[in-house]
C-alpha cells in the first residue's frame, strides 16, 4: 500500500516538470509535450485521490475518475487542434520557434 | 338639416388643406405650377365651400354642433377627444378664415409666381390653413393648442420663406421664440385647468366655471388662469410686451402677411380670449389687464406706425394697434365688439396688406414710401382698393370699421367695466390712425413718382431678389396682373359692406348665446344704459369721426401741401421723434434686458462652465486616462509565448501562495 502523499509527491514533480519546460523550450513541440505533462501531473493527483477515499470507505466516491476521462478527452481535443496549428505555422514560418512566432504583438 | 348631417361635415373642414399641403409639399417639387396652384386652390376652395354650406345651414337653434373624430388621450377620469365644435363663434372665425384665406391663396398664385420656391410656398400656405381652422373648431382646449402650435409653426415657416437672406431667418426665429413665452403661459393655463376642472373641454370648464362666485378680490385660480390666458394671447397677437415679433415677421412674404400677420393667425389670441369669456367673466382683474394692455398697445404701436418709412411696417404696427382695439373690447367685456372688429379686421387689413403688395409688386420690390409717390396713375385698381381700404381703417362711416371700432369705443365707455380713460386713449389712437394711414395714402399714391424709373428688380437694402421676377426689365411702375387684382376687389367690397352685418346690434345678437353666461343682471342693466345714453353714443359718435377727419387734414397738410413740414416737426422734436423712429428702443431693451444676459450666462456658465468643463471634461479624461494606463500596460504584450507562459505560472503561483497563506480549503 503506497501512501497518498507519494503520489502527491509524483503528480507535483511531473507537474513542476511541465510548467519548467513550457517555459523553457522554445520548440513548440516540446512546449506541447510539456502541456501533457502537465495534465497528466493533475491525473496522476486526480485518481490518487479517488483511490485514497475510495479505500476510507466511501465507495462512491468516483468523480476523480470521471474527470480523469473528461481531461483524457479535452487533451486528445487539444492535441488533434494544437498539432494542426503547428503544422500551419510551420507551413507558413517554416520555423517551430516559439520566439520567432510573435507577429500578434504591438 | 339637422346636426346629425352637418356635424361630420366639420372634420372635413381642416383635413382637406392638410390633403392640400401633403399632396404638393412631397409632389410639388416635380409638378407643374399649373398643377401646383390647382391643388392648392382646389382643396381650399373646397374648404370655403364647405364652410359656406355648413353656413347656410346653420340654426342658431340647434347650435353647438360638434363631431367626435377619435379618442386622444384616456387617464382616469381625465380624456381628451379628438373634437370638433361649431358654435356661432366658430362660425364666425369659420368664414373669415376660409374666405380670405381663399382670396389670398388665389392672390399668391400672382404673386409668388416667379419665385423658386412656388410649391413650398403653397404648401405652406394650405397647412396653415389646416392649423388655423383646428385651432378655430377644437372643442377643447388641447386641440386647440395643437392648432396654436401649429399655425405659429407654418408662421415661422413662412416669414423665414425666403432664409438665404439673414434677416428673414432671424425674424423667423424671432417669432418663433417669441411665441414660445405666451405659449407657455397658455400651457400652464391648461395645467391649472385640468387641476381645478379635471377637463379641458369647453363645455365642462365653462359649466364648472360659470358655478363658481365671482373673484372680485382679484385672486384666485381664475384670475390666474385668465391671466395666463391672457400671456398666451399676447404672445400671439402681439401685445405688449410681446409684441416685437410681428413687425419683423413682415420680412416674409406679402401674402403670408396679409394672411397670417393681419387677417387670421394674430387674431387667434383674440378669438381664445373671446371663446374663455366665461373664465374672464368671473375674473374681473384679469379681464381689467387685458383692457389696459390692448389700450396701452393700442396707442404704443401707432405712435410708432406714424414715423415708419417701410409701408409694410406701418401696416405692421397698425395690425398691432388695431389687435389692442379688439383687446380693449374683450378686456371691458365686450368679446362681440372685439369679435366684430377682428372680422373687419381681417378684411380692411388683408386687403391694406394685399394692396401693398401690389404696389411692391408694381414697382419692382421697393417697400420704401418716400421712394414711391404718384401711383394712382400707374395702378388705378390697386389705387381705388387701397383708398377704401385707408378710408375704411380710419373710421370713416359708412365703411366696415367705422361699425366696429364705434361699437368698441362705445362698450370701452359705457361697460360696467369700461371707463373713459378707456375711451379717451381709444379716440386718440383712432386719430393716429387715420393719421398714419392717410400718411401712406398721400406719400405712395400721391405727388410725383420719386423711385428710380430703371429698377434692376432686385431689394436695394438686402439684395436680394424682389418677390416679382426679372426677366421683365422694371421700367415704370405698373398695374398688377388680374389674379391679384380680383381678391382686392372682392375684399374691397367686404370692406365697404362688412360692417353692415353689426347695424342695429345684430352680429351681437347673433353671437349672444355664446357669450351670455347667465350674467343677465349684466345684459339688462347694459341695455338700459344703451337706452339712456342715446345722446352720449351719438356725440362719441361724431367725436370718432372728427378724429378720422382731422386726421386726413393734418396727413394731407403735411404729406401733400407742405413737403418740407414733416422734415422740420422731426428736427424740432428731436429726441422724441428719434425713439418713435427707432421705436422707442424697445428691440434695443429687450436685447440688452434678456437676450443678452440669456447669450452671455449661456456662452461663460452653461457652454464654457458646464458643458465644456463638467461634462466634456469627465468623457474626455476618462479616455485619456484610460489611454494612459493602456499605454503603460500594452507592453505586456510581447507577443512572446514564453513570457505569457510566465505570467499565468506566476500568476498561478501567487493565487496558491495566497490560498495557503489563509488556509483556505
Amino acid at each position: 500500500m503506497v501512501p497518498l502523499s507519494y503520489y502527491l509527491l509524483l503528480s507535483g514533480i511531473l507537474f513542476v516538470c511541465g510548467v519548467l519546460g513550457f517555459l523553457i523550450k522554445r520548440n513548440i513541440i516540446t512546449i506541447f509535450m510539456s502541456i501533457e505533462l502537465m495534465l497528466n501531473g493533475v491525473n496522476l493527483s486526480f485518481v490518487a485521490f479517488a483511490a485514497h477515499w475510495h479505500m476510507m470507505g466511501n465507495l462512491r466516491a468516483l468523480s476523480g475518475q470521471v474527470f480523469v476521462f473528461f481531461v483524457m478527452v479535452v487533451a486528445a481535443a487539444e492535441a488533434a487542434v494544437g498539432l494542426a496549428i503547428i503544422i500551419a505555422v510551420y507551413r507558413t514560418r517554416e520555423t517551430l520557434n516559439v520566439d520567432q512566432v510573435n507577429l500578434l504583438k504591438l | 338639416m339637422t346636426p346629425q348631417t352637418l356635424s361630420p361635415l366639420l372634420c372635413t373642414i381642416p383635413l382637406f388643406p392638410l390633403a392640400g399641403a401633403a399632396i404638393n409639399g412631397f409632389l410639388g417639387r416635380q409638378s407643374s405650377k399649373k398643377a401646383i396652384s390647382a391643388v392648392a386652390l382646389a382643396f381650399c376652395g373646397l374648404t370655403f365651400f364647405v364652410a359656406v354650406f355648413i353656413a347656410a345651414n346653420f340654426s342658431s337653434a340647434s347650435a353647438p354642433y360638434s363631431f367626435s373624430l377619435a379618442h386622444w388621450l384616456r387617464s382616469g377620469s381625465f380624456s381628451v377627444d379628438f373634437e370638433f365644435y361649431l358654435d356661432q363663434l366658430s362660425l364666425v372665425m369659420l368664414l373669415v378664415v376660409t374666405g380670405v384665406g381663399f382670396l389670398i391663396h388665389i392672390y399668391s398664385v400672382g404673386y409668388m409666381w416667379d419665385d423658386d420656391g412656388y410649391y413650398r410656398f403653397m404648401s405652406y400656405l394650405n397647412l396653415f390653413m389646416f392649423f388655423m381652422l383646428t385651432l378655430v373648431l377644437a372643442k377643447n382646449y388641447l386641440v386647440m393648442f395643437i392648432g396654436w402650435e401649429g399655425v405659429g409653426l407654418a408662421s415661422y415657416l413662412l416669414i423665414g420663406f425666403w432664409f438665404t437672406k439673414d434677416s428673414a431667418a432671424a425674424a423667423g426665429k424671432k417669432a418663433f421664440i417669441v411665441n414660445r413665452i405666451g405659449d407657455f403661459g397658455f400651457l400652464i393655463a391648461l395645467f391649472l385647468m385640468i387641476k381645478h376642472f379635471g377637463s379641458l373641454d369647453f363645455t365642462h370648464v365653462f359649466a364648472a366655471v360659470r358655478s363658481l362666485p365671482a373673484e372680485t378680490a382679484g385672486t384666485g385660480t381664475l384670475t390666474a388662469i385668465g391671466l395666463l390666458l391672457m400671456v398666451g394671447a399676447a404672445g400671439k397677437s402681439a401685445q405688449i410686451p410681446l409684441y416685437v415679433w410681428l413687425p419683423d415677421a413682415m420680412e416674409g412674404p406679402t401674402p403670408v402677411s396679409a394672411l397670417i400677420h393681419a387677417a387670421t393667425m394674430v387674431t387667434a389670441g383674440v378669438y381664445m380670449v373671446a371663446r374663455s369669456s366665461a373664465i374672464f367673466e368671473r375674473a374681473p382683474m384679469a379681464m381689467m389687464v387685458v383692457a389696459i394692455i390692448g389700450t396701452l398697445t393700442a396707442l404704443f404701436a401707432a405712435t410708432i406706425g406714424i414715423a415708419q418709412t417701410d409701408i409694410k411696417k406701418v401696416l405692421a404696427y397698425s395690425t398691432v394697434s388695431q389687435l389692442g382695439y379688439m383687446f380693449m373690447a374683450c378686456g371691458v367685456g365686450a368679446f362681440s365688439a372685439g369679435i366684430f372688429h377682428l372680422m373687419t379686421h381681417a378684411f380692411f387689413k388683408g386687403l391694406l396688406f394685399l394692396a401693398a403688395g401690389s404696389v411692391i409688386h408694381g414697382v419692382g420690390g421697393e417697400q420704401d414710401m418716400r421712394k414711391m409717390g404718384g401711383l394712382r396713375v400707374y395702378m388705378p385698381w390697386t389705387f381705388l382698393t387701397m383708398s377704401i381700404a385707408t378710408f375704411t381703417i380710419a373710421g370713416f362711416p359708412p365703411l366696415a370699421a367705422y361699425f366696429s371700432k364705434d361699437e368698441i369705443l362705445w362698450k370701452a365707455y359705457s361697460s360696467p367695466y369700461g371707463s373713459w380713460v378707456y375711451w379717451l386713449i381709444g379716440v386718440i389712437t383712432a386719430f393716429l390712425t387715420s393719421f398714419y394711414m392717410f400718411r401712406l395714402w398721400f406719400l405712395t399714391f400721391f405727388g410725383d413718382y420719386r423711385g428710380a424709373s430703371a429698377h434692376d428688380g432686385h431689394d436695394p437694402r438686402t439684395g436680394a431678389p424682389a418677390p416679382h421676377g426679372q426677366e421683365h426689365g422694371h421700367g415704370d411702375p405698373h398695374e398688377s396682373p388680374w389674379v391679384m387684382l380680383g381678391p382686392l376687389v372682392i375684399l374691397a367690397i367686404l370692406s365697404f359692406v362688412g360692417g353692415w352685418v353689426g347695424i342695429g346690434g345684430r352680429f351681437e345678437h347673433f353671437l349672444a348665446p355664446v357669450f351670455q353666461s347667465g350674467g343677465t343682471a349684466q345684459l339688462a342693466q347694459e341695455a338700459a344704459g344703451e337706452a339712456g345714453g342715446k345722446w352720449t353714443e351719438t356725440f362719441l359718435t361724431l367725436i370718432s369721426v372728427g378724429v378720422a377727419f382731422l386726421g386726413l387734414y393734418f396727413a394731407y397738410l403735411l404729406y401733400l401741401k407742405r413737403h418740407d413740414l414733416p422734415a422740420k416737426i422731426a428736427q424740432s422734436l428731436g429726441g422724441l421723434y428719434q425713439a418713435v423712429a427707432n421705436k422707442y428702443y424697445i428691440d434695443e431693451l429687450y436685447a440688452a434686458l434678456f437676450v443678452k444676459p440669456l447669450v452671455d450666462g449661456s456662452t461663460t456658465i452653461l457652454w464654457h462652465g458646464v458643458d465644456q468643463g463638467v461634462i466634456d471634461a469627465a468623457v474626455n479624461d476618462s479616455a485619456d486616462a484610460a489611454r494612459h494606463v493602456s499605454d503603460k500596460s500594452r507592453h505586456m504584450q510581447s507577443g512572446n509565448l514564453r513570457s505569457y507562459a510566465g505570467w499565468i505560472a506566476a500568476g498561478g503561483a501567487v493565487v496558491i501562495a495566497y490560498m495557503v497563506w489563509m488556509g483556505v480549503r
